[in-house]
């Protein structure tokens, strides 16, 4: 038991975190727990408010404070509790042993400083090193995420870059200091699939080269699919869902799951066929229903449903859902 | 031109300048849109796909004479949009209509909904007093929002429901042509097969002309008839959407469609992947030859030199590469 413990880069234990609003409480993310091991690639799918970049922003708190607040919880790092620690300390990890690739490069980078001084700051604040030395790091860097003329180019502000180039220096500067964790939201979303494919290929070889646990979190059920190891699923503020990738998309066990597959256009799929359709829009996250928060969209929600929140079970190995349904009788 | 077109693209340029200096002196050109020809049937959905600044959204507006075109035809049930001006521009639009990407941003938000998709109606000076609101609760209906939503502001609905406003506006004047730029890209996998869904019932319903405009390219071969690629203001592929999936042809085609993920990983890794090198090169002033070439990994050396022509390679399907 201990050795599969161990393994585990985080740990995030029955997580709360709540936004006090005019409007009433928003439970963003509601006792969440999911793991990620050493050298995985996670997935947290869902769509808009269902608490996903709530969640990672948790885990690196950086809630802003008001109005949200950490209400409970746990998130373990290499054994260490991130809720516990000082903020001092957790600068040191932020950026350092977590980073995080956000979705927005536009906004996330800095206009007024160029890309070369915006790395190598990591570098000399994290890693110790001097000007000339994190110069020269940070052309490799540029490198190894695919910009041509590095020597030239750290001199440029990011305006002078594209989307796609900005969101390639943006993965260097979270790379700059071999973090154990990436989480990287949305990181492709604003981007054109072309890029996207290099992007996220560029992700994945850096994960195989430096065993770096990658956390993804997106609404693209396709780059699930193709880059993904394991799927949380995640609706209103909680997880629905959760299992190795194959599994979630041949066999999935919840009802929203089976809807979210259901209503994404393939390229391979006949044409002509309208997407079927979960009804109704998510909910609004001040005022959650009783019971299970799908129940009003769902096709299969019970008496039951409406009543008592499910939790999450094991339906088969390694496979876990919260549902009430009969899991045999659903279809796909 | 044959009389089943409903729309008929001939050589359209679309140029923007590219001013410098406190004289805002012309340097250079955008060359959006550079020459390019296709036609749409009656009832037929076009999809036009291409990754950002590729022209599709100009082409877009240069059809629904939103920009003032740098030169070429544009046939509307045989009249040409560009030549006529004014009153009967005017006249023309509302068999023509728009629906936009963003439904924050699109909707005015001191507008009521009923005000909102009503406004076609005054413009066109079509329907007034009673038979305004019934035509507005009409339209309202046929997109699925209930009419006692009618005096609600923009910020009172979801963004689902803002883009069935945006829909429901511009179905008010009756059109027959709607040109869907993005129309779905904005929202949630869950709405978006609910837009889908109601952009397919309202197309059978009303015998609707789509042109539909988009960068992902599932959506796009999911509800059109045929497909259009475009890359640095040219078409380098036309073709039915089941061909373009089945037999794309240009190697920008093949490629973008490789970058696609399918969701589904079992089927996903048993497919080949092309990945692209590089961004997309500045329309100012793109590359010699064939505007792929210094991505494409087919080129030869008469790419460099000589655009390629569209050319048919039987049946509907249109391809520009010298290598096909």
């Amino acid at each position: 038991m201990l050795t599969v413990k161990e393994e585990r880069v985080l740990e995030v234990k029955e997580l709360r975190t709540y936004f006090y609003t005019d409007e009433g409480v928003v439970k963003a993310v509601d006792g969440l727990s999911y793991h990620v091991k050493k050298g995985e690639c996670v997935g947290l799918v869902g769509e808009s408010a269902c608490g996903k970049s709530v969640s990672a922003m948790s885990v690196l708190r950086l809630i802003p404070y008001p109005p949200g607040v950490i209400e409970g919880g746990e998130i373990v790092f290499k054994g260490e509790d991130l809720l516990q620690v000082s903020e001092e300390r957790m600068r040191e990890i932020r950026g350092n042993r977590i980073a995080m690739v956000f979705q927005e490069p536009t906004t996330s980078l800095n206009p007024v400083l160029t890309v070369g001084r915006q790395i190598s700051e990591s570098l000399e604040l994290h890693r110790g090193m001097d000007k000339e030395s994190a110069r020269s790091e940070s052309i490799k860097l540029l490198q190894l995420v695919g910009i041509p003329d590095p020597e030239r180019r750290i001199k440029d502000y990011p305006h002078q870059f594209s989307g796609g180039m900005q969101q390639r220096i943006m993965i260097a500067m979270a790379l700059s200091c071999d973090p154990e964790l990436l989480i990287a939201d949305e990181p492709t979303t604003s981007l054109d699939v072309t890029v996207q494919a290099q992007l996220l290929e560029i992700i994945a070889n850096l994960r195989a080269e430096l065993g770096t646990a990658v956390i993804i979190i997106t609404h693209n059920l396709g780059v699930v699919a193709r880059y993904v190891d394991r799927v949380n699923v995640m609706y209103a503020g909680n997880l629905v869902e959760t299992g190795p990738t194959e599994i979630i998309y041949a066999e999935s066990r919840h009802p929203y799951t089976l809807g979210l597959l259901a209503s994404v256009p393939r390229l391979d799929s006949p044409r002509k066929v309208a997407p079927r359709v979960i009804q109704g829009l998510p909910p609004n996250m001040a005022h959650l229903p009783t019971g299970c928060c799908f129940s009003p969209r769902c096709d299969y929600a019970m008496a039951e449903c409406k009543e008592e929140r499910p939790v999450l079970e094991r339906v088969g190995e390694d496979h876990y859902r919260a549902c009430f349904y009969d899991a045999g009788k659903l279809k796909r | 031109m044959q009389n089943n077109h409903l729309i008929d693209v001939e050589k359209l340029v679309m140029y923007f300048p590219v001013t410098a200096g406190v004289l805002r002196k012309k340097v250079a050109d955008i060359k959006a849109v550079d020459d390019i020809s296709f036609h749409i049937k009656k009832g037929e959905t076009l999809g036009l796909v291409g990754e950002s600044g590729c022209g599709k959204t100009t082409t877009g507006h240069c059809i629904l004479q939103l920009h003032e075109v740098t030169s070429g035809k544009v046939f509307f049930e045989g009249t040409d949009l560009v030549q006529i001006k004014g009153k009967s521009l005017r006249k023309m639009r509302r068999h023509m209509q728009l629906i936009f990407q963003d439904p924050f941003a699109s909707l005015d938000p001191r507008m009521t909904a009923e005000d909102i998709i009503g406004e076609p109606l005054l413009v066109q000076h079509l329907d007034k007093g009673k038979k305004y609101r019934e035509q507005v609760y009409e339209v309202m209906r046929m997109v699925e929002l209930e009419p006692y939503m009618a005096e609600r502001y923009p910020h009172e609905f979801s963004g689902g429901q803002r883009q069935r406003i945006g829909i429901a506006r511009a179905l008010a004047v009756r059109p027959a042509f709607i040109v869907c730029d993005e129309a779905v890209s904005a929202l949630d996998v869950s709405i978006q097969a609910q837009i889908i869904t109601l952009l397919m019932k309202l197309r059978e319903e009303l015998h609707l002309t789509y042109l539909f405009i988009a960068h992902d390219l599932s959506v796009v071969r999911n509800i059109s008839d045929r497909v259009a690629v475009m890359y640095l203001g040219k078409i380098v592929e036309i073709t039915t959407s089941d061909a373009l999936y089945s037999n794309p042809l240009h190697p920008y085609t093949i490629s973008l469609l490789s970058a696609v993920p399918i969701p589904d990983p079992v089927v996903d890794r048993t497919r080949k992947r092309i990945i692209l090198g590089g961004d997309v090169p500045s329309p100012i002033n793109p590359p010699s030859g064939c505007h792929f070439h210094p991505r494409c990994y087919q080129a030869i050396d008469i790419c460099k030199e000589q655009i390629p022509e569209l050319r048919n390679l039987g049946g509907e399907h249109w391809a520009a590469c010298h290598r096909v």
